[in-house]
C-alpha cells in the first residue's frame, strides 16, 4: 500500500499513425503532470490537492480538451465543465457553461467548498467565479487555431465529434472507410490519487466518481458515460459484486458500446486500473513502489 | 411479468404541522395525477409517456414545486430543471436553468430524442426549445404568491429553504404557526415539492421522469439533483427510479442509479433495494423514492418526515399517502 496516482489527457479513435508533432507534445504533458502530481503526493498534498492541481496543469495544456484548447460549440465558442469529488466524504462540486475561467476545476473545487451547493453553471457559475475572485482571461485565450479547423471539419462533415472521432479529410467525404492520418480529436482530461492513509480524489471534465473504495475519472462519449453511470458503476460493482479494481474498471468499460469509453482509477489500497474500449487513450500513472508508466495505445510507450 | 404499475411524488419531508386541507389538496393532486396514468396505462400507452403525461399535469398544477409553483431564486426568479429516462435502451434526456419553458419534462424528452446529447442548459437549452417549437411563456407564469412570500421568509432567516421540511426532534406540540427551524435546516408550512413518476407498462419497460424548481433561495445557477441521471432519475431493464429530498445527499449518493445497482449487482429484489439504499446511502441526508420494477412491483421509501405518493398496480392496489 502507498499513493498512486493516474491521469488521462482522453480516449478515443487515436490512429496508431498518429504523426509526432501531433503524439510528442502530448506525451509531454501526460509526462509533465504525471510528475506534478508524484511530486506533489511525495510531498504530502492531500488526494484532493493533488488531483486538482494536476487537472490545472491539464486544463492550461493547449493540446488538450480543457480549458485553454477546449473543442468548440457549433457557435464556435468553448464551454468548459468541470467535477471534482473527495473519496472519504463524498463531498463533490461541479461546473458548466464557463467561458472566461481559466481553470475551471478550481471553481468546481470552491462551489464545493465555498457554497452549500454541488453544481452551478452559465451566468450563476460565472458570477460565482467574478466574486472568488479566480483568474478569468477573455474567451478568445481558450481558443486554439486547431481547433477552429476541426470544428470546420465537423461542420462540414456535419456531425458532431466526440472526443476522439476522425476528422474526415475534404478529400474523401465518404468518411467510414479512410483514417486521416491526422489530426485526432483531442480528449477531456482527468487525474485520480491516493494517499498513503487510502484518502481518494477525483477530478475530470467528464465522469467523475469517488467513495472510499476508488476514485475513478471517466472520458469518452459523454452521452454514453451518462446512461452507463461509468464512474459510478466501477465503485459500485466493486461493493456490491467484490470485483477487484480492475476486474470492476473492464466489467463496466465492457458494458459501453466500443469507441466510446474509457477510464482511470486507483483503489484505497494503492492498486491502478487504465481500461478503454477505444483505439487508444492518453494516459499515465505511477505508484509509490516506483511503477510509472506513460501510454497511449495498448503497450506502454 | 405483464403487469403494469406507476407511482408519482410531490416532494419528501412534510412538516408535521401541515394543515389539514393542505394535505387533502395535495392527496386530491397526487389522486388525480395516478388516474392520468392508470387510464393511460391501461389504453397500452407505453411507459415513458405516461411518465411524460403524469410528470406534465404535475409541472402545470402550481401546488408542488416544479413548473409553475416552482421554488425561487435568492433574485426571486424561477430556474427550472428536469430529467427523463427510458429503461429498455437507458435512453436519457435532461435539462437545467429553463426561465420560459413551459413544461420543462417534455423538453428533457425532446432532448433526449431529437438532440445528439442527453443534458442541455441554459442559454442553449432554451435556444433548443425555441427551434422544437414548444410552449414558452414569461417567467412570471411560474411565481406564486405563495412563493414570494417564502422567499421573503428565508431571505429573513439569511438560510436555503430546502423544498422538503425536517422538523427538529420534538415538534409535538410546537405552535401550529412556527414557520423556520433555525439550526441549518428550516422548515416552512407551505413549503412547495420537487414531482417525479415512475411506471412500468404491460411489457415490462420502465421509465421514470423527475421535474423541479430547486431549493428555494438557492444560487442563481445552481443545479440540483433532478436533471442528474443516476442521482435524481435513473430507469434500465430493472427498474424506474425517482427521488427527492436533500439534491446534495443525494447527487452524492447516486441514489437512484444506487436502486437499480443493488438489484443488477447484490441480487436484491426492488422492496429490498429500496430498504437498502434508503438505510445506507443517504449518510445523514434525508431523501426519499419512488421505484418500479419490470415486474410490476411498486415501492417507496423515505428516512424523511413524510412523503407526498401514490402508487398502483394493475392487480388493483392504490394508495396515496403523505405519512
Amino acid at each position: 500500500m502507498g499513493w498512486a496516482i493516474a491521469l488521462h489527457g482522453g480516449a478515443g479513435d487515436i490512429p496508431h499513425s498518429l504523426p509526432p508533432d501531433r503524439r510528442l507534445p502530448r506525451e509531454a504533458g501526460l509526462r509533465h503532470c504525471l510528475d506534478v502530481g508524484i511530486a506533489a503526493l511525495k510531498a504530502h498534498k492531500h488526494p484532493l490537492d493533488v488531483v486538482e492541481l494536476v487537472v490545472r496543469e491539464l486544463e492550461n495544456y493547449p493540446h488538450f480538451n480543457a480549458g485553454k484548447g477546449s473543442v468548440l460549440t457549433s457557435s464556435g465558442t468553448v464551454e468548459m465543465e468541470a467535477s471534482i469529488m473527495d473519496g472519504k466524504s463524498k463531498k463533490c462540486g461541479a461546473v458548466s457553461g464557463l467561458s472566461t475561467v481559466v481553470n475551471a476545476v478550481s471553481l468546481a473545487r470552491l462551489v464545493m467548498e465555498k457554497t452549500p451547493h454541488i453544481y452551478l453553471g452559465f451566468h450563476g457559475a460565472e458570477a460565482f467565479a467574478r466574486e472568488q475572485g479566480v483568474e478569468t482571461a477573455d474567451p478568445s485565450y481558450f481558443i486554439t487555431p486547431e481547433n477552429i479547423e476541426r470544428l470546420k471539419q465537423a461542420q462540414d462533415a456535419n456531425r458532431v465529434q466526440i472526443d476522439y472521432t476522425q476528422p474526415v479529410q475534404k478529400e474523401a467525404k465518404d468518411a467510414a472507410a479512410t483514417i486521416p492520418n491526422g489530426d485526432s480529436q483531442i480528449g477531456t482530461v482527468g487525474c485520480v490519487a491516493v494517499d498513503s492513509e487510502g484518502n481518494l480524489a477525483s477530478a475530470t471534465s467528464t465522469g467523475t466518481y469517488a467513495n472510499h473504495l476508488c476514485a475513478v475519472s471517466a472520458t469518452g462519449k459523454g452521452e454514453a458515460m451518462i446512461r452507463g453511470t461509468v464512474a459510478r458503476d466501477v465503485a459500485a460493482v466493486m461493493e456490491f459484486k467484490g470485483l477487484s479494481l480492475k476486474e470492476a474498471a473492464a466489467y463496466v468499460i465492457d458494458q459501453v458500446p466500443p469507441g466510446n469509453a474509457g477510464l482511470v482509477a486507483v483503489s484505497s489500497t494503492g492498486e491502478i486500473a487504465t481500461v478503454f474500449n477505444t483505439t487508444g487513450m492518453f494516459r499515465a500513472c505511477a505508484s509509490e513502489d516506483g511503477y510509472s508508466e506513460v501510454a497511449i495505445w495498448d503497450s506502454p510507450l | 411479468m405483464g403487469a403494469w404499475a406507476i407511482a408519482v411524488h410531490g416532494g419528501a419531508g412534510v412538516d408535521p404541522n401541515l394543515p389539514k386541507e393542505r394535505q387533502d389538496e395535495a392527496k386530491r393532486l397526487l389522486t388525480r395525477c395516478l388516474d392520468i396514468g392508470i387510464s393511460a396505462l391501461r389504453s397500452n400507452v407505453p411507459a415513458l409517456d405516461v411518465v411524460e403525461l403524469v410528470v406534465r399535469e404535475l409541472e402545470t398544477d402550481p401546488l408542488f414545486n416544479s413548473g409553475r409553483g416552482s421554488a425561487l431564486t435568492e433574485k426571486g426568479t424561477v430556474e427550472m430543471e428536469a430529467s427523463i429516462m427510458d429503461g429498455p435502451k437507458r435512453r436519457c434526456g435532461a435539462v437545467s436553468g429553463l426561465t420560459t419553458v413551459k413544461n420543462p419534462i417534455s423538453l428533457a424528452r425532446l432532448v433526449m430524442e431529437k438532440s445528439p446529447h442527453s443534458y442541455l442548459t441554459t442559454p442553449g437549452a432554451e435556444e433548443f426549445a425555441k427551434k422544437q417549437g414548444v410552449e414558452m411563456v414569461d417567467n412570471d407564469y411560474f411565481i406564486t404568491e405563495d412563493n414570494v412570500g417564502m422567499l421573503k421568509l428565508a431571505k429573513e432567516a439569511n438560510s436555503i429553504l430546502f423544498d422538503y421540511r425536517i422538523p427538529t426532534v420534538g415538534t409535538c406540540g410546537a405552535a401550529v404557526d412556527s414557520h423556520l427551524q433555525m439550526n441549518g435546516l428550516p422548515i416552512s408550512v407551505y413549503a412547495p415539492e420537487t414531482v417525479g413518476c415512475v411506471v412500468v407498462d404491460k411489457e415490462g419497460r420502465c421509465a421514470a421522469g423527475t421535474s423541479t424548481g430547486g431549493l428555494m433561495n438557492k444560487m442563481s445557477g445552481r443545479i440540483g439533483d433532478s436533471p442528474i441521471i443516476g442521482a435524481g432519475t435513473y430507469a434500465c431493464e430493472l427498474c424506474g427510479v425517482s427521488c427527492t429530498g436533500e439534491g446534495e445527499a443525494i447527487i452524492r449518493s447516486t441514489l437512484a442509479r444506487d436502486v437499480a445497482a443493488v438489484m443488477e449487482y447484490k441480487g436484491l429484489n426492488l422492496h429490498e433495494a429500496v430498504d437498502y439504499v434508503i438505510k445506507n446511502r443517504l449518510d445523514e441526508g434525508k431523501a426519499g423514492l419512488i421505484a418500479v420494477s419490470k415486474n410490476g412491483e411498486v415501492a417507496c421509501g423515505f428516512n424523511t418526515t413524510g412523503m407526498f405518493r401514490g402508487c398502483a398496480t394493475e392487480g388493483g392496489f392504490m394508495e396515496v399517502g403523505v405519512w
